[in-house]
């Protein structure tokens, strides 16, 4: 990923996409799309450096790899929805964008009920060793 | 790069190509096969667009260990 070549991407696919959405909208809509999916795939490769450096840093500090797994899973549903949801929006489905977002809220809650309960039950734990 | 910007300029082309053909084919008369032209244009980015996103699926899929 460098840069320039990110921001040559998105300028290219601007020009573009004014001249086609006047003749062809649905066309330009998929070139958007198209756009958004190789800025993404430019951007994941140096994600992964940093996810790389987050899982030494868990195993250095002795966090176990069970709860930093599922922080990335969330990470991952959050980007995909967001992608999906930002590409309906720009269709002008903003009602389907909300519904994305909603499916993508659910499926995070769904993975972060293993935290909550560790949380809950070392709570639990400590206020009963207080008595 | 060479991949996505290889792949937005095919996308743009087919636009292009498809919009001037569906205009001469109206010109000459011929609705139906202007929206003929245009639905093939549409399959065949759909065809591109997919591609993209199915590569940008698996690989979020295997950076976030999404399974």
């Amino acid at each position: 990923m460098e840069i320039w070549q990110i921001v040559g991407l998105a300028l290219t696919v601007s020009v573009l996409g004014i001249v086609l959405r006047q003749v062809r909208p649905e066309i330009a809509l998929q070139m958007t799309i198209l756009a958004g999916t190789a800025i993404f795939l430019l951007v994941l490769g140096r994600v992964k450096v940093i996810i790389d450096l987050l899982q030494n840093l868990a195993e250095q500090a002795n966090v176990s790899s069970y709860y930093l797994l599922i922080i990335l899973k969330i990470v991952g549903i959050a980007y995909l929805a967001e992608f999906g949801a930002a590409i309906c929006r720009d269709a002008g489905e903003g009602a389907l964008a909300a519904k994305v977002e909603l499916a993508a809220k659910v499926g995070v809650f769904v993975l972060a009920i293993p935290i909550i309960t560790a949380i809950l039950e070392s709570l639990v734990r400590l206020l009963a060793w207080g008595d | 790069m060479g991949l996505g910007l290889e792949m937005v300029l095919k996308v743009a082309g087919v636009g292009l190509v498809v919009a001037i053909m569906a205009i001469m084919l109206e010109q000459a008369g011929k609705k139906e096969q202007a929206t003929l032209v245009t639905l093939a244009g549409v399959v065949a980015v759909l065809y591109i667009v997919i591609d993209g996103i199915a590569q940008v699926f698996t690989l979020v899929k295997s950076v976030f260990q999404l399974y």
